[in-house]
C-alpha cells in the first residue's frame, strides 16, 4: 500500500512494545524446547527470515530518515539479544546431549587388557646387567671369553699346574678327552687370563658369564651356572681397593649398610687369597649369640658366603706377561645364582634353570 | 677334618674358659672354615650310663634264638634286669646301658618293656645303637675299669666332647693333623704351642732293609718295627673314642694307631705284617702290565707312572695310596714294620686320579707332609703299640734320604703392608712370620725359611698372605681405587641387550637351558646323516650318559623347556634363550701347552685359539599355544609360522638391520612352512612351524613353531641417518594384483617397489585372497597400499597414477602379475 501520508506513521511493528513482546516470545519459546530440534523450530519462528523482527526489519526502509536510526538502533539490540539467548540455549542444550552420549557410551574400564601374552627376562641375565653396570659406572670394562676353553687358560694360566690338587677338586667337565686339552670352564678366570695376555694395564674389567661344574641339580648346585668375576691390575692396587670395591658392589646389589667381610682362604691364582662374606642381609649380624632370635638365612653366623678374592698370584701375572713389581691386581668372583638367591629370595636352585615361565614373569623385563 | 678339642689341647695350651665356639671363630680369621662344631652326643639324650653285668642266664626261646636276662650294676641300689640278644660278654664286664627314658640316634627312645617274659629295665647298647660305629655283632663291651658303675656312658665314651668340624683348603696339608691345627689355634690367640718331642733312635739302617730306587718320588723312606704285639690287645677306649669322633672307624689296635698317629701328626704311615714280607723293601716306579691286590680286595693294573713299594714278591703298596692285601696286618699279626715315606706330591695326586682312590694318607702326600715329622710318627706308633698291645720295639731305625733343605725366599719387609694397604711395620712382620714356623734375618730384606710342615710357602707372596691374615684381614680399609676413563659397554653388548629386551618386550619370556643334548635329539629333528649339526662337542664325563654332546642348536634346550613347561599346565608359551652354541673345527690342531714361566709367544696364543671349537652366539625363540588370547574382544589367536619369522624381524630391527626371507626346506622345520632368514645375502638362520613328525617324536603341541639365527651375524648398527621429511601431501593408491598361488609375495613386493621409482614412499601387503571361482584356480590374489610423496611439490594424481602403473608392470614382467579387475 502506498504510503499516502506525508508524515507517515511508524508501523506498528517498529513501536517499541511491539518488538519487546517479540524479544520476550522468542526468550520463552527458546526457553520452552526441550531438545535441539525443538529449538531448531523455535529458531526459525523468532530468528530466521520470516520471523517477527527479521520482517519488522524490511519496515525501517519506508520509515523518514530522522526515524531510521532510532528504529534500526531499537530493532538491531532487539535482534542481538534474541541471537544471544539463542546461543546460550543451543549450547545449554548441546551440553545436555553431549553428556548423554558420554554416559551411554561408557564402558567397564576394569575389563582386562591382556591381549598378547607378557614377556620377561630371566633374573641371571639381569643381575649380570646390573652388576656389569656398576663397574662400567666405574670405568671398568665388560670383558668375555670361550665356554669350551682351553685348559691352558682355565688352569694352567692360573697357576693351577696339571697335579695340583684343585684341579681334580674343580670336577671339571672334559670335553672329548681328559687329555684333549679342552675342558668347559670352571670359573670365568680364564677370561681374565685373556684380558691380561690382551692388554696392557691400567686393566679394569668385569666378566660375567656361564661356568660349568659336574654337580647333580638340586636344591642348592646346579652343573651351569654364572659367576661374574672383576679384575684390576695397575700401579698401587692393595687389598683395600679390593675390599672398597666390594664395598660398594654389595651396597649397590642389596642395599646401603650391607658390608663385607674378608675371610681368608686360599685359591691358586691369588694370594693373599680371601673368601668373601655378606653381613646377613635379613637379620644384620642381629641373631648371633641370641638364641631368642635365631636366623635361618644365616644359620646365626651373621655373615654368608658369597664368593672369594684375593691379589692376583705375581706368578699368574708373570704367565700373562705382567710385570709383578711394577703392577699388583686384585681378582674376585662370585655366583650370580647366589647372588639372585640372596637379592631374590630364590630358595630353590631348580626354579632357576629349569626355564618355568611363571618363575621368570615375576622379575619382568628388568629386575 | 673333625677336630676333637681336648686332643687340640694337648698341643696348645686353651684356657678352660674359651668355649669350642670361640676356638672356632679364631680359626676362622686366620683362615679354616668352620662347618660346625658339634659334640658326639648331639643326638642322644637321657640316661644312658656305665653298668657291670653282675649275673646273667642264657634263655633258649621257642624261635629257636637265645637270649641272656641280665642282672646289671648301674649304680643303684639294687641291679636292673636286662634282657640282651647278644652273647659277647661275660659276668664283671663293664658294658653301656641305655636307661628308660633314654633316647638313641634316630629318635629311638628306651622304655622298659615286657619282651621274652620278662620287663626288661632298659637296653644294653651296640656301637651301632650309640651313632658311634657300624658294629653290631655284639655289644659294646668298654675296658675293664674304665669306669664305675652308674658313670656318665656318653663321658667314658668321650661323646660329650666339642668337635670341630672343618674345612681346609688344599695349600693347607698340614692342617690335616692335630699338630698343625693346634699351631694355627696358638698362631691364632697368641698361645704357647707344644711340639712332640719324643726322644728318637739313631739311624742305623737296621729296622728293615730298605732301597729306594726312585729318590724324585720318594726322597725320604723311614721305617721302625715292632714284635710281639698281642693281637687281643684292643684298642684304648680313648682312642677309639678319638678316632670315632674324627671320623674314622677303629678297626684293630695295629691299625687304629697308625690312623691316630696320622691325625695327630699329619704323617701317614703303613704297617706291613713282618712274617708276611719277603725280602728288602723297595721303592720304584711300576713296571707295565704289575698288577697290585690293594686292600679293598681289587686287582689294579698299575701304570708306569706309578710309585709302589715293593718286596720279593713284586709291589706290595700303591705308593702313598693304599697298601697291598698280601702284606696286610690280620688277627694273627704279631711282628710289623711301620713305614714313614714322603711321597711326591703330584706323583700321588697323579695314583689317585689314575685309581680312582682316594685315601686319607693320599689326600695328606697330595697336599705335602712335613718330611721332618716321620721319624717323630713312627716313635709315637711305636710306643702306643708298646704301650697297648705288649709289643716290643725292634731296635734299629731305617732312614734312606732326607728331606732338602728349604730354599731361601727374599721379602722386602714393607711388601706386606704395600700389598694389604694397611701399615704393617718390620717387627711385625717378622713376629708373624715366626709365629708360622719361619726364620727371618736380614733388615731390609728379609731372607725367610720356611719351615719344614709348609710347603706351600715359596714365593714372597705365600709370606704376604701369612703376614696378613695373622695381623687380620679385618684390619684392611675399605677405599675404591681410580680406574681410568672406560668406554661403557661395546656396540655388540649393547645390541644384545637391545635385542633381550625386544624380544621381551613382544612377549618372549628368557629361558636358559642346559647345553648338555642326546645325539638322539638329531634323529628327532630328521636330520641328514651328513647334516653338520650331528658333529657336536663331546663331553668324556657328561653328568648323564644320556646327554654326552654339546649343543649345535639352541633349540633341543628350548624345545625341551618348552615341553616341561607345558607339562605343568603353561599352555601359552613364547619362549626365547640366547646363548652359545659349539661347532667342533674338523681339524683342529692338538691344544698346546705353554709353559707357564713367562708370556706364551703369540704363536702359541694363536694355537691355543685354534684349537678351540666355534662359539657362535646364537637366538632362539619357540611358541605352541596362543600368541594372542580370547577375551572380551573377541577369538585369541594361535602361534603359527608368522610369529616365529616376526621373532626373526624383532631381532633384526633391533639392529636396525633389514631381513630378508626366503622360502626354505631344512629340518627341523616343515618344508612348506620354514623361512630363510637372509641378511645381506648371507642365510643367518630359519623360521616357521616345526616338522610334524618333530612335533611328534619329540611330544609338542601341534603347530608348534620356531626360530633360531645366529646373533655373531648381526653387526651393530652404525649411526641411523635422520630422513628429510616431505609436508606436501602424498596420495595414496590401492592396487589388486593376481599371481599364481605359490608366488612369493615378498618378490611382488620388490617388484612393486622397484617399478615405482623414487616417488614412492612406502608400499604395503594389505590384504590376501584366495578364491578359485572368482580368480580362477591356482591363483591368488593380492593387494597393496601405495603411498605417493615427492619432496619438493604437491604430487598430482596423474604423475601417482603414472608410478603406479610402472610398478604395475614390473610386478607383471617379474611374476606375472596382472591387475584385478
Amino acid at each position: 500500500m502506498p504510503n499516502q501520508s506525508f508524515d507517515p506513521v511508524e508501523p506498528n511493528s517498529l513501536q517499541p512494545e511491539v518488538i519487546a513482546a517479540a524479544v520476550a516470545e522468542a526468550r520463552a519459546a527458546f526457553d520452552a524446547a526441550r531438545t535441539l530440534d525443538a529449538l531448531k523450530v523455535a529458531r526459525l519462528a523468532h530468528a530466521g527470515d520470516r520471523s517477527p523482527l527479521a520482517l519488522a526489519n524490511r519496515e525501517i526502509g519506508a520509515l523518514p530518515p530522522a526515524a531510521k536510526a532510532a528504529a534500526g538502533q531499537r530493532l538491531g539490540s532487539a535482534r542481538a539479544e534474541i541471537s544471544k539467548a539463542l546461543t546460550a540455549r543451543q549450547a545449554e542444550l548441546e551440553a545436555e546431549r553431549d553428556a548423554r552420549v558420554l554416559v551411554e557410551e561408557a564402558v567397564d574400564v576394569t575389563l582386562p587388557t591382556d591381549r598378547r601374552l607378557t614377556g620377561a627376562r630371566h633374573p641371571l641375565t639381569t643381575v649380570q646387567e646390573r652388576i656389569a653396570d656398576v663397574f662400567t659406572a666405574m670405568g671398568y670394562e665388560v670383558a668375555e671369553g670361550p665356554e669350551v676353553e682351553a685348559e691352558w687358560y682355565n688352569f694352567d694360566a692360573l697357576n693351577i699346574g696339571v697335579d695340583h690338587p684343585s684341579r681334580s677338586l674343580s670336577d671339571t667337565f672334559f670335553v672329548e678327552s681328559e687329555d684333549s686339552g679342552l675342558d668347559l670352564r670352571t670359573q670365568t678366570s680364564p677370561v681374565q687370563a685373556r684380558v691380561m695376555l690382551a692388554r696392557t694395564p691400567p686393566i679394569y674389567v668385569i666378566c660375567p658369564g656361564k661356568t660349568f661344574r659336574t654337580d647333580e641339580l638340586d636344591a642348592t648346585h646346579t652343573p651351569v651356572f654364572h659367576q661374574v668375576e672383576g679384575l684390576a691390575v695397575d700401579e698401587g692396587i692393595t687389598m683395600a681397593h679390593l675390599r672398597g670395591t666390594l664395598d660398594h658392589l654389595a651396597e649397590e646389589m642389596f642395599g646401603e649398610g650391607i658390608i663385607t667381610r674378608l675371610r681368608p682362604s686360599y685359591f691358586p691364582f691369588t694370594e693373599p687369597s680371601a673368601e668373601v662374606d655378606l653381613v646377613c642381609f635379613v637379620c644384620r649380624g642381629e641373631s648371633v649369640g641370641n638364641p631368642e632370635r635365631p636366623c635361618r638365612t644365616c644359620n646365626s653366623e651373621g655373615w654368608i658366603e658369597w664368593g672369594g678374592c684375593g691379589m692376583v698370584n705375581p706368578r699368574v701375572l708373570v704367565t700373562c706377561g705382567i710385570d709383578p713389581e711394577r703392577y699388583s691386581g686384585f681378582a674376585f668372583g662370585m655366583g650370580i645364582e647366589r647372588t639372585v638367591m640372596f637379592r631374590d629370595s630364590a630358595e630353590d636352585m631348580r626354579d632357576m634353570v629349569e626355564g618355568d615361565v611363571r618363575f621368570t614373569a615375576a622379575f619382568g623385563v628388568e629386575s | 677334618m673333625r677336630a676333637p678339642v681336648s686332643w687340640l689341647a694337648e698341643f696348645v695350651d686353651l684356657p678352660p674358659e674359651l668355649s669350642a665356639r670361640e676356638l672356632g671363630d679364631a680359626l676362622v680369621r686366620v683362615g679354616l672354615e668352620i662347618e660346625k662344631v658339634e659334640s658326639g652326643s648331639d643326638d642322644v639324650s637321657g640316661p644312658i650310663v656305665v653298668g657291670r653285668v653282675v649275673a646273667f642266664d642264657d634263655e633258649p626261646q621257642k624261635n629257636g634264638k637265645t637270649i641272656r636276662w641280665c642282672q646289671v650294676d648301674v649304680g643303684q641300689p639294687s641291679p636292673r634286669g636286662i634282657v640282651c640278644g647278644a652273647h659277647n660278654f661275660a659276668v664283671g664286664d663293664l658294658v653301656v646301658v641305655a636307661l628308660p627314658g633314654a633316647v638313641l640316634p634316630g629318635g629311638f627312645a628306651i622304655g622298659a618293656r615286657t619282651t621274652y617274659g620278662h620287663v626288661s629295665d632298659g637296653m644294653i647298647c651296640s656301637t651301632r645303637e650309640l651313632g658311634i660305629g657300624e658294629d653290631h655283632s655284639g655289644i659294646l663291651v668298654l675296658p675293664p675299669d674304665s669306669a664305675g658303675p652308674g658313670a656318665d656312658a656318653l663321658d667314658v665314651l668321650g661323646l660329650r666332647e666339642a668337635v670341630l668340624d672343618m674345612a681346609v683348603t688344599p695349600d693347607r696339608g698340614y692342617c690335616l693333623s692335630m699338630r698343625g691345627l693346634a699351631r694355627e689355634a696358638s698362631a691364632a690367640l697368641g698361645l704357647p704351642f707344644h711340639d712332640l718331642q719324643p726322644e728318637l733312635p739313631p739311624v742305623d739302617g737296621r729296622a728293615y732293609a730298605v732301597s729306594v730306587d726312585d729318590p724324585q718320588g720318594c726322597d725320604l723312606f723311614s721305617a721302625r718295627a715292632v714284635t710281639g704285639l698281642d693281637p687281643a690287645a684292643g684298642t684304648p677306649a680313648w682312642m677309639a673314642a678319638r678316632l670315632r669322633l674324627s671320623g674314622m672307624r677303629p678297626i684293630s689296635l695295629a691299625v687304629d694307631v697308625a690312623n691316630y698317629v696320622m691325625l695327630e701328626t699329619g704323617q701317614p704311615l703303613h704297617t706291613f705284617d713282618r712274617a708276611k714280607l719277603s725280602g728288602p723293601i723297595g721303592v720304584r716306579r711300576a713296571q707295565p702290565g704289575e698288577k697290585l691286590t690293594t686292600l679293598d680286595d681289587v686287582v689294579r693294573v698299575l701304570d708306569p707312572d706309578d710309585l709302589v713299594v715293593t718286596d720279593d714278591s713284586g709291589p706290595i703298596a700303591l705308593a702313598g695310596v693304599m697298601g697291598g692285601a698280601s702284606t696286610d696286618v690280620d688277627a694273627t699279626t704279631t711282628d710289623i714294620v711301620l713305614e714313614a715315606a714322603h711321597w711326591h706330591p703330584a706323583s700321588i695326586a697323579r695314583a689317585v686320579r689314575r685309581h680312582k682312590l682316594p685315601s686319607e694318607a693320599a689326600k695328606r702326600f697330595e697336599r705335602g707332609v712335613d718330611p721332618a715329622i716321620a721319624g717323630v710318627a713312627l716313635q709315637r706308633c711305636v710306643d702306643l703299640m708298646v704301650q697297648h698291645g705288649g709289643a716290643a720295639a725292634v731296635d734299629g731305625y731305617t732312614v734312606v734320604g732326607a728331606a732338602p733343605e728349604r730354599p731361601l725366599i727374599a721379602l722386602h719387609a714393607d711388601r706386606p703392608g704395600a700389598i694389604a694397604g694397611l701399615p704393617i711395620g718390620r717387627d711385625a712382620v717378622v713376629r708373624r712370620l715366626v709365629e708360622v714356623g719361619c726364620q727371618v734375618d736380614g733388615a731390609e730384606v728379609l731372607q725367610v725359611r720356611p719351615p719344614t710342615w709348609r710347603p706351600d710357602l715359596t714365593d714372597p707372596a705365600d709370606l704376604v698372605e701369612e703376614v696378613v691374615r695373622l695381623e687380620g684381614y679385618e684390619l684392611i680399609p675399605s677405599t675404591l681405587p681410580t680406574p681410568p676413563p672406560g668406554r661403557g659397554l661395546t656396540e655388540s653388548q649393547r645390541l644384545r641387550r637391545t635385542i633381550s629386551r625386544a624380544l621381551a618386550s613382544a612377549g618372549f619370556t628368557e629361558v636358559l637351558s642346559y647345553p648338555f643334548v642326546s645325539p638322539s635329539v638329531h634323529d628327532a629333528f630328521g636330520l641328514a646323516p651328513d647334516d653338520p649339526r650331528r658333529r657336536a662337542c663331546r663331553l668324556a664325563n657328561p653328568l648323564s650318559d644320556a646327554e654326552p654332546e654339546l649343543r649345535t642348536s639352541l633349540l633341543p634346550g628350548l624345545l625341551a623347556t618348552l615341553h616341561r613347561n607345558v607339562g605343568r599346565g603353561n599352555r601359552d608359551l613364547a619362549l626365547f634363550e640366547t646363548g652359545l652354541i659349539f661347532l667342533p673345527k674338523p681339524d683342529a690342531p692338538p691344544m698346546p701347552r705353554p709353559s707357564v714361566d713367562q708370556r706364551p709367544s703369540d704363536e702359541e696364543i694363536a694355537a691355543l685359539d685354534a684349537g678351540l671349537p666355534d662359539q657362535p652366539r646364537h637366538v632362539a625363540v619357540v611358541l605352541c599355544g596362543d600368541v594372542e588370547l580370547p577375551g572380551w574382544w573377541g577369538p585369541g589367536r594361535r602361534a603359527d609360522w608368522s610369529d616365529a619369522v616376526a621373532a626373526a624381524r624383532t631381532v633384526a630391527e633391533a639392529a636396525r638391520a633389514e631381513l630378508d626371507v626366503e622360502a626354505a626346506d631344512t629340518e627341523p622345520w616343515h618344508p612348506g612352512r620354514c623361512a630363510a632368514l637372509i641378511l645381506d645375502g648371507q642365510v643367518i638362520g630359519h623360521a616357521g612351524e616345526l616338522h610334524p613328525r618333530v612335533i611328534a617324536a619329540l611330544g609338542l603341541p601341534e603347530r608348534t613353531a620356531a626360530m633360531e639365527l645366529n646373533l655373531d651375524a648381526i653387526a651393530p648398527p652404525p649411526p641411523a641417518l635422520a630422513p628429510a621429511l616431505s609436508t606436501y601431501p602424498p596420495v595414496l593408491l590401492d592396487v589388486a594384483l593376481v599371481v599364481a598361488a605359490d608366488t612369493a609375495s615378498a618378490h611382488v613386493l620388490a617388484a612393486l617397489r622397484e617399478g615405482a621409482g623414487e616417488l614412492l614412499e612406502s608400499v604395503r601387503l594389505f590384504d590376501l585372497y584366495t578364491d578359485e571361482q572368482r580368480l580362477g584356480p591356482g591363483l591368488k590374489s593380492l593387494a597393496f597400499a601405495l603411498r605417493f610423496r615427492a619432496p619438493d611439490r604437491t604430487l598430482t594424481v596423474e604423475e601417482a597414477s603414472a608410478a603406479r602403473d610402472s610398478a604395475v608392470a614390473l610386478a607383471a614382467a617379474r611374476v606375472g602379475a596382472r591387475l584385478r579387475t
